[in-house]
């Protein structure tokens, strides 16, 4: 299939108006941030947090790596050498000092190597102190629901595409919207841009999870938790609900559209307008979408 | 051998009266029935709930719902299983294994003491804990069970879980924890007040020291879930609102006091294998044990520091920055005395002379998977990384690692080492070796690829995934079958070893052996010590 083609697909499935359009246009060819068969490592990182946390992880990995390696050595050394038929007579040591003071303090000084990188990276992610946006995350079972509460917009619901809808979509579809991780609506971010996220829920705990954004926020009633990220690049990426939460725990994927400043600013005018057509119902404002 | 008497021969046994069947199994005061009784419970549990644990695997075999569609809301049956199996795992097959089981059985002999300090108290403990197993399975059928996790969190175990299986759940867990209570205080005085003259508290063998470690955890953790489980007990029923945001209440007022709880009761889960290892390890050397103070000591600071580690299960929950600093740096010290542990095996190892039967399989391989479980935790506890890690599969392979290869590994590795000396017949060499080869393939190739899988970013308690995920999920689902074919192997090792197994003396593994209960006969006499043994300087731990 064509670009083309593939837009007026999306064009179509997105919704309609000239909206839709033109930032169906924009979306096709986007990158889309999936997990893949096999996979063996974190994914790539999309924001600086992440970026960062990938780079820890990886220092850690290499770190512990030698250290079972390094036990495993030391056993099937002892298990070879010191076997009953070549070691006959056990020695009746049972005492060193040095050793195990040396025991005791090696890993300790292991360990401040890894804390101080790692306390590092956790103020980093902490909370940004300039953002550029706000987005609010309301978690339900089994859904979400975004606002931007500095940009006047109706709330918007993020449904999952449910299996038989979903099966519906053509093949190409079916590889960027996958089954669990296609949403109805996907939350827009814009790229570039200091997004501070407060996450709250209205019912039992659920978390917010974008696993290439570095982001994992649980969404607990009464409470509203704050993190924040900064996209660096323009694409569609998906998490999943990451806290059970009762039957469909599986079944409330996260979806989040970056895109650049300016076609942010784009949507936002287009669904303003939208909101302006149609005021009042909630429901008549959102696009007009196979699922839902 | 340093043993002043030995208690044990023919002689003892036609003075014993043993009691008739009902009045020994049902009204037991003896802690070695006890044991026994505690033992056949989490045999029972254990496979309940690895065939619970299969049921899950062929359901994540492949993307989709396949098997669990039976049920009218496959969703919430997928967490009742869930909540079952880890629930059944923790509270009904490790700690009563472990504590009950190997605990009443063995501490005693060890220190010399003719029976626990409070034998109907003991009696009781076991059967609180026994129908603390019933109510939890009640809890499944009743209601359509508790789809929770075994972390219970409000809100969605107080409003979100209408019905009475919430609440025969946590009616388990109480009557469980009362039992496990009442055990730590009669090993408490037991251990404090029943040792033989000479068997000093630095003379004592490991496995007392974790025992008596591990009663101190229960007897200060326990109380705190109890407390928190009884206030969601009155916020479901009662119109409290502890923990209910509309009533003032809060819902990490709960995450803290389970986890308060619950951290320690990891340790609880793995200190007794430690202490097991630790015998067997210097058994199968010829060796003493190397460090023995250190050894003591390091399952202390675990203990102590065990305690004030526990909100690292919390990092996503909105914690301030500072107050995660603190337990991220709180939670890697743990790593200093578990390292200790590790490396004074090795140096038990270390110029002895080896050799290994079924035992000394089963504690090799759970100090290298405890390493892997290990590392993974100091992963984990980088409050930063753990964004990327929390819930997801990665989570699962690392507490799988430490408990179910480590704490259930020192199960098996205890049951092969003292099945002669509880039974007075040996298990067969070959049949014990192929139950331990086919687990640690079974084990290894069902958690390892999970670390991969939740690298990627699969979550926790799902029913069904995206198929990019399904790779490693087939071929955790390949390993668990090989686990559990391997465990009905051993229940038939068990048959086998108890209807047709050789008759042992009293000191089947000779030299290495040099605890007390090697001095008796196997099995001990039904009344242990008729003249208490006297303890000196020499052969201890």
């Amino acid at each position: 299939m064509t670009g083309r083609k593939r837009t007026v697909a999306l064009a179509g499935l997105f919704g309609v108006g000239l909206a839709s359009l033109v930032a169906g246009a924009a979306w096709a060819q986007e990158f889309v941030d999936l997990p893949h068969s096999g996979q063996m490592d974190l994914h790539h990182p999309a924001t600086p947090v992440m970026e960062r946390l990938v780079s820890l992880h990886t220092g850690l990995l290499w770190v512990i790596s030698l250290i079972t390696l390094f036990v495993l050595g030391l056993m099937l050394y002892a298990m070879v050498r010191f076997r009953a038929s070549r070691s006959p007579t056990p020695s009746t040591t049972t005492h060193n000092t040095l050793i195990e003071v040396a025991w005791t303090v090696v890993p300790i000084i292991i360990l401040v190597g890894i804390a101080i990188p790692s306390f590092r990276l956790l103020y980093y992610m902490d909370r940004t102190k300039e953002a550029g946006l706000t987005l609010k995350v309301t978690a339900h079972q089994w859904y979400w629901t975004y606002e931007y509460p500095d940009l006047q917009l109706e709330p918007i619901d993020s449904y999952m595409i449910k299996e038989d809808e979903w099966k519906k979509f053509s093949d190409e579809e079916k590889h960027i919207r996958p089954r669990l991780l296609a949403v109805d609506n996907p939350v827009v971010v814009p790229t570039g841009v200091n997004v501070r996220v407060l996450v709250t829920s209205t019912d039992v705990m659920h978390a917010w999870t974008v696993p290439a954004f570095g982001i994992k926020q649980d969404a607990i009633i009464g409470r509203i938790n704050e993190t924040w990220f900064n996209v660096t690049k323009a694409g569609l990426y998906y998490g999943q609900c990451s806290q059970i939460c009762g039957k469909d725990h599986a079944y409330m994927p996260i979806a989040v559209r970056a895109v650049t400043k300016e076609e942010f600013d784009k949507w936002v005018a287009s669904k303003k307008a939208a909101n302006a057509g149609s005021p009042g119902s909630l429901t008549d404002s959102r696009p007009a979408t196979p699922a839902r | 051998m340093a043993y002043g008497t030995h208690a044990a021969h023919g002689a003892h046994e036609h003075q014993d009266h043993v009691p008739g069947f009902f009045v020994r199994w049902f009204l037991s005061t003896n802690h070695k029935d006890i044991g026994t009784l505690y033992m056949v419970l989490a045999a029972t549990a254990g496979i309940i709930g690895g065939a619970i644990s299969i049921y899950m695997r062929l359901e994540l075999m492949n993307p989709g719902v396949q098997l669990m569609n039976w049920h009218e809301n496959p969703g919430h049956h997928w967490n009742a299983m869930v909540t079952a199996h880890g629930l059944i795992m923790v509270f009904f097959v490790v700690m009563p294994a472990l504590i009950g089981g190997f605990g009443n059985w063995i501490v005693p002999i060890m220190i010399g003491a003719p029976d626990m300090a409070f034998p109907r108290m003991n009696n009781i403990s076991f059967w609180l804990t026994a129908a603390g197993f019933c109510s939890l399975v009640m809890s499944i059928f009743i209601g359509g069970g508790a789809g929770t996790g075994w972390t219970i969190y409000v809100p969605l175990s107080a409003s979100g879980h209408p019905g009475p299986s919430m609440d025969f759940a946590i009616f388990a867990l109480h009557l469980a924890g009362a039992g496990s209570i009442l055990g730590a205080a009669n090993f408490i005085t037991t251990i404090f007040n029943m040792r033989t003259p000479g068997m000093t508290l630095h003379r004592m063998p490991l496995m007392a020291w974790a025992i008596l470690v591990t009663a101190f955890l229960l007897l200060l953790a326990l109380p705190v879930l109890a407390g928190a489980i009884t206030m969601l007990l009155t916020d479901r029923n009662f119109g409290t609102s502890f923990f209910d945001p509309a009533g003032g209440g809060d819902p990490l007022l709960f995450l803290h006091l389970f986890w308060f709880f619950g951290h320690p009761e990891v340790y609880i889960m793995i200190l007794p294998a430690f202490g097991i290892v630790s015998h067997i390890v210097s058994t199968f050397s010829r060796k003493p044990i190397f460090g023995y103070l250190g050894m003591a000591y390091a399952m202390v600071a675990i203990g102590v520091v065990g305690f004030v580690v526990w909100a690292h299960h919390m990092y996503t929950v909105g914690m301030d920055v500072d107050t995660r600093a603190y337990f991220m740096a709180a939670t890697m010290v743990i790593a200093v005395p578990t390292g200790v542990k590790i490396f004074s095996w090795i140096a038990t190892m270390w110029g002895g002379s080896l050799r290994f039967p079924t035992p000394m399989l089963w504690a090799l391989g759970l100090i290298f998977l405890f390493t892997i479980g290990g590392v993974t935790g100091v992963v984990l506890a980088n409050a930063g990384v753990d964004i990327a890690l929390h819930n997801t599969y990665y989570v699962v392979a690392h507490f799988h690692y430490v408990l179910s290869l480590g704490a259930v590994f020192g199960i098996f590795a205890g049951f092969y080492y003292w099945i002669g000396k509880m039974s007075g017949r040996q298990y067969n060499e070959l049949f014990g070796q192929i139950h331990f080869w086919t687990t640690f393939i079974g084990v290894n190739l069902t958690f390892f690829p999970m670390h991969f899988s939740g690298l990627a970013g699969m979550p926790r308690h799902y029913i069904d995934y995206p198929d990019a995920f399904q790779f490693w999920n087939q071929m955790s689902s390949t390993g668990a079958l090989i686990t559990f074919a391997s465990t009905l192997w051993w229940v038939f090792v068990v048959f086998h070893t108890l209807l047709a197994g050789r008759r042992v003396g009293a000191n089947y593994w000779g030299e290495g052996a040099t605890t007390l209960e090697w001095t008796v006969s196997s099995p001990p006499p039904f009344h242990t010590y008729e003249e208490l043994p006297k303890v000196t300087a020499a052969a201890h731990h």
